[in-house]
């Protein structure tokens, strides 16, 4: 597209309004992070008139937000790897075989994303207490429950988002990798994986920010022991105060690892989204 | 492959997060402590202190002083007001839960409905130390009328009328004694030019609000439910109750139309404490938050919540508090049974009143929440002889839920300008009462 | 399994492409068995997670599951059809607060989807050419897609107060546009502040899309219309909104039903106190469950919703899979 005078006006306009809008909440984030309680409790300010650090202190004591960033990474990082291989696997099914019951299974997978999580979160939490009575497993008020549970959430696009890459990469690259002597499963690791990195990156991009931005199912699944970020954060809302300060620095320092994870590999996430687009 | 699909494997993705984002829902629960027969309770603790944390200090020392008498390990954890419902309710749908728990003390009946929890029969009476211990009123609140409780007073609340000393001696005023003088004087301390209101209520809190639907109205001598547990919301006395504490806000204008937005006691206790408002009407547990927030005790008074000159019933309060339950499904009743009674003895209640700001549950005890005489005087009469039971049906969490929302609703309309008439406030009635007719 | 994506370098697999070409579907015994061995492990977690509680959830719809059962939820009575006949009937103030929820929810899904495509293209749009600093932006506008949900609700929820928030203290005391402080958690406001909130957070995912579509469009296309003297306006219309076509078919589709069974926006955003303009559906059947302890009821409007999101999902796809074949 040439760059007319009228196209450089509305850049600036667009970038200008959208920056503002985008910025202003994030602004306020940091700054409130640096006020002392009794400034977040009264007339809002644009510039901290007393800076300070104590939020960023305070926020540990307050609730024990340590405990919940381990819980929030155990469950994230092993939710998204668990979900990545397992997605691998079923994708490549669907994408390189030809077999009964695989429209079935993608029609189905799809669907399962139009379920109102409220329809199912009860019965799921039913169903996990019979799984306790019967084999003494305990899903409800420990990691792994919650790893089992977003670990199938993301799934279904993990699963789609891969079939549609595989299809891409050329099917001769693996028929050649069979009759050098690997197996499907070789053709698999050693042909279709690398080239199809960026989707495995995006599909992992994508599970772990799932897992660790989960509210709903984290209150019903979780107990002081696995408690994760999500529903920790609103124990900054006591019987005595509202901690403002320390909620915003908080919710600034569980952001870190999410934003820069995804701004780091979002490069991947727009070539997994667009893949085919290109070739 | 096609960009089509690509889109859809794109489209896919935003569903899942949709997914993820959709949902709703609700609370969590948890083990049953130690299945085995090994002597360890799970102990469920409301927050009562300053925070989560600072309820786990205040009640180490006392778990670990009766497991150094009795043996029984107890494993605490301790649960924020927003997940202490659902918890339990996740509880109780699975079975799986602690062995003693918290409740506030208006649930109990709702929870005996359940029949998730131990009834307290004459055995297991006898086995926390007999009925007669027990303030009469607080006990009543343990269920149903007629049955067994399922739950037994832990720690007693009662609303009372927190008042600015200075503020008041300012505007040469006297502390209120009818309703009537509550608002005149609110009034008085209304100084917009100071940005000084006279009250602050907790106008967003559904909880709040439906605790002085209740009040007002039992003033009025009204009930909100008849003798068979039918709603009877819609009545006279009910709507004309909850209209005389709307229009604090509405017609006497002595609250800022900002307090619809306080969603919880906190906020309008701070206004309070940081000297906004010149009154607040808090449980006495507000005793810590006002500290906290920087007003010295002796700052402030309290008096009883005031009727309106003539009132039919002098109610200033709710029976308010904390019970302890004990779940049905325990694998260590006796041990639940003898935890039950050493937190209702006296000693443990002594002990738990000043940090916690409770008053004593227990006849002839004397609270030690505050060392204001007079302040403790006022709520052990409040608490005492001026305060009526919730109403002690199944359906009570739903009047709470149904009620305050509609009061929440009528306040939301005040303060963003609308006006609310009897026929308003009757038709919001109708409409709760409708619901938690659907449901029963 | 896991770890194996990344290991293999592309190197690892030289002169594949000289091997012969075999027909995909001729392959001898083990690949019988294969696929549904590698299918296993998924279909487990989906029955398991998804489908099995979707199940019992259209149970509990059919039953009456009030506190009255919940502890032995088994034993519940048969409800038949009465959860459903209560949830639909408009003239008692259960099915009344379900009409509104649902209506609210549709207002509140059209204009967040409509918005956000508008912001996503406008950014894309923008954003197409290279220049100085074009990553930065880029890179900044997908920050509240980044943030997990919560935190992002959060900070709007505290900027969104009356008296002490940010938004009303440019509206009233920077610009001076209101002398009233308008309450924004409260009222008809409470729609507008959802839907600025959901958008903040959506918008990002529109424009990432949509610059994703957009970089899959030549650049001589473009470059032959401005020969032909199309001006940036025509060009847009003319060559990027035809080739965005199979993008904006399923962005739209996603963000429809994203934001139609949203909770976390008003769950962070109002809590225990949502104003009557801002119960959005899934909220009010989470409301309608675990308030007032009726499971049966909460499941039978979650079915009903899911019935209408299939109903809308499935006619949508239809009728755009018809035009683009006629297209």
């Amino acid at each position: 597209m040439r760059e007319t005078r009228g196209f450089k006006v509305y850049r600036a306009v667009v970038l200008a309004v959208l920056g503002l809008f985008v910025l202003v909440p994030l602004y306020v984030m940091v700054t409130s992070s640096l006020k002392p309680l009794r400034d977040v409790q009264g007339a809002f300010t644009w510039w901290p008139s007393n800076l300070t650090l104590d939020p960023f202190v305070d926020m540990w004591k307050t609730v024990p937000l340590a405990r919940y960033f381990v819980n929030s990474t155990i469950v994230s990082v092993v939710a998204t790897v668990c979900s990545v291989a397992i997605a691998i696997l079923a994708a490549f099914a669907v994408s390189r075989f030809r077999f009964r019951g695989r429209t079935v299974f993608t029609t189905t997978v799809l669907s399962t994303q139009m379920f109102p999580g409220v329809l199912f979160l009860l019965p799921l939490f039913l169903i996990f207490v019979n799984i306790n009575n019967s084999t003494g497993l305990q899903l409800v008020g420990t990691r792994l429950g919650l790893i089992i549970t977003y670990l199938t959430f993301s799934l279904p696009f993990s699963i789609w988002m891969l079939a549609g890459y595989f299809d891409s990469i050329p099917r001769d690259l693996d028929e050649a990798a069979l009759v050098d002597g690997c197996g499907p499963m070789g053709a698999l690791v050693r042909v279709v994986l690398p080239a199809a990195r960026p989707g495995v990156i995006a599909v992992a991009i994508y599970s772990f920010m799932t897992a660790w931005g989960e509210v709903l199912f984290a209150s019903v699944m979780t107990t002081e022991s696995n408690r994760t970020l999500s529903v920790g954060l609103r124990q900054y809302s006591t019987q005595t105060n509202i901690y403002w300060n320390q909620i915003m620095a908080a919710a600034l320092i569980v952001s870190i690892p999410v934003v820069i994870g995804f701004l780091l590999a979002q490069r991947h996430f727009v070539a997994g989204v667009t893949a085919g687009a290109v070739k | 492959m096609r960009l089509r699909s690509l889109v859809a494997a794109a489209a896919v993705s935003a569903l899942g997060i949709s997914l993820a984002a959709c949902g709703g829902s609700d609370s969590g629960d948890s083990s049953n402590g130690g299945s085995s027969g090994d002597q360890t309770l799970t102990y469920w603790a409301s927050n009562q202190g300053t925070s989560l944390d600072n309820d786990k200090q205040v009640l180490t020392p006392v778990l670990q002083k009766f497991t150094q008498d009795t043996g029984i390990k107890v494993n605490l954890e301790v649960i924020g007001w927003n997940d202490l419902q659902t918890r339990i309710q996740t509880a109780t749908t699975s079975g799986q839960g602690p062995d003693v728990l918290n409740i506030g003390n208006t649930w109990a009946a709702s929870l005996q409905a359940t029949g998730a929890f131990l009834p307290f029969d004459n055995d297991a009476m006898t086995a926390i130390g007999g009925k007669d211990k027990f303030v009469p009123t607080a006990l009543a609140t343990g269920g149903k009328e007629g049955e067994d409780p399922t739950s037994v007073p832990l720690y007693g609340l009662a609303y009372g009328l927190y008042y600015n000393k200075a503020m008041f001696a300012a505007a040469g005023l006297q502390p209120p004694k009818t309703w009537e003088e509550m608002v005149t004087d609110a009034q008085k301390l209304t100084i917009p030019a100071k940005k000084q209101w006279g009250m602050a209520l907790a106008a967003g809190s559904y909880t709040e609000n439906v605790h002085f639907a209740f009040i007002n109205a039992s003033q009025n001598g009204a009930d909100w439910f008849d003798k068979d547990g039918k709603p009877t919301f819609t009545g006279d006395g009910n709507v004309q109750g909850v209209l005389r504490y709307l229009d604090l806000m509405q017609k006497d204008k002595v609250a800022n139309p900002s307090n619809a937005q306080y969603d919880n006691g906190t906020k309008s206790v701070n206004d309070f404490a940081t000297k906004k408002v010149a009154m607040v009407i808090n449980q006495n547990n507000a005793d810590s938050s006002i500290v906290a927030n920087g007003m010295k005790a002796g700052e402030y008074g309290v008096v009883p919540f005031p009727a309106p000159a003539g009132a039919a019933q002098p109610v200033a309060s709710h029976v308010a508090g904390i019970n302890l339950s004990i779940f049905k499904n325990t694998k260590h009743k006796d041990a639940a049974l003898k935890f039950v009674k050493y937190m209702t003895d006296e000693a443990t209640q002594t002990t738990l009143g000043k940090p916690f700001s409770s008053l004593p549950v227990l006849k002839d005890a004397k609270p030690v929440f505050t060392t204001d005489a007079a302040e403790a005087a006022t709520f052990s009469d409040v608490y005492n002889t001026k305060s009526k039971p919730l109403p002690l049906v199944p359906a009570e969490d739903q009047f709470e839920s149904t009620v305050g929302k509609a009061m929440n609703g009528l306040f939301g309309k005040i303060a963003t300008g609308g006006t609310v008439t009897a026929d308003d406030v009757k038709a919001a009635l109708k409409s709760a009462q409708d619901q938690v007719a659907a449901s029963s | 399994m896991s770890v194996a994506t990344e290991q293999v370098p592309a190197e690892a697999v030289p002169g594949v492409r000289a091997a012969k070409k075999r027909g995909p579907d001729h392959r001898p015994g083990l690949s019988r068995k294969l696929p549904y061995l590698l299918l296993a492990p998924a279909v487990l977690l989906e029955l398991l997670i998804h489908i099995i509680p979707m199940l019992v959830g259209i149970w509990m719809s059919f039953v009456k599951l009030t506190k009255f059962f919940i502890a032995n939820w088994s034993a519940a009575p048969w409800a038949g059809l009465n959860n459903y006949r209560v949830a639909v009937d408009i003239h008692n103030s259960v099915g009344e607060g379900l009409l509104k929820s649902f209506g609210v929810t549709v207002a509140f899904s059209l204009i967040t989807v409509i918005l956000s495509w508008c912001l996503g293209m406008a950014a894309a749009v923008a954003l197409q050419p290279p220049f100085k600093g074009r990553s930065a932006i880029r890179t900044l506008f997908l920050v509240p897609y980044a943030l997990p949900a919560y935190a992002g609700i959060l900070t709007w929820n505290f900027m969104l107060q009356r008296d002490t928030g940010a938004v009303n203290h440019v509206l009233v005391d920077n610009l001076g546009l209101m002398s009233d402080r308008p309450f924004w958690l409260l009222g008809g406001n409470a729609l507008t502040s959802l839907i600025t909130v959901a958008l903040w957070r959506l918008w990002p995912f529109a424009f990432l899309t949509l610059m994703a579509g957009l970089q899959s469009i030549p650049r001589d296309v473009y470059e032959a219309a401005s020969v032909d003297g199309a001006g940036s306006v025509r060009q847009w219309r003319n060559i990027t909104l035809p080739s965005l076509r199979p993008v904006n078919l399923v962005l739209v589709l996603v963000l429809f039903l994203w934001t139609f069974s949203d909770f976390n926006t008003p769950y962070v955003l109002f809590g225990t106190a949502q104003p009557p303009a801002g119960d959005l559906i899934t909220f009010h059947i989470y409301n309608a469950s675990f308030l007032t302890w009726n499971f049966g009821s909460g499941a039978a409007m979650s079915v009903l919703l899911l019935i209408f999101l299939m109903i809308v999902t499935g006619a949508y796809l239809i009728v755009t899979g018809r035009r683009s074949r006629r297209a």
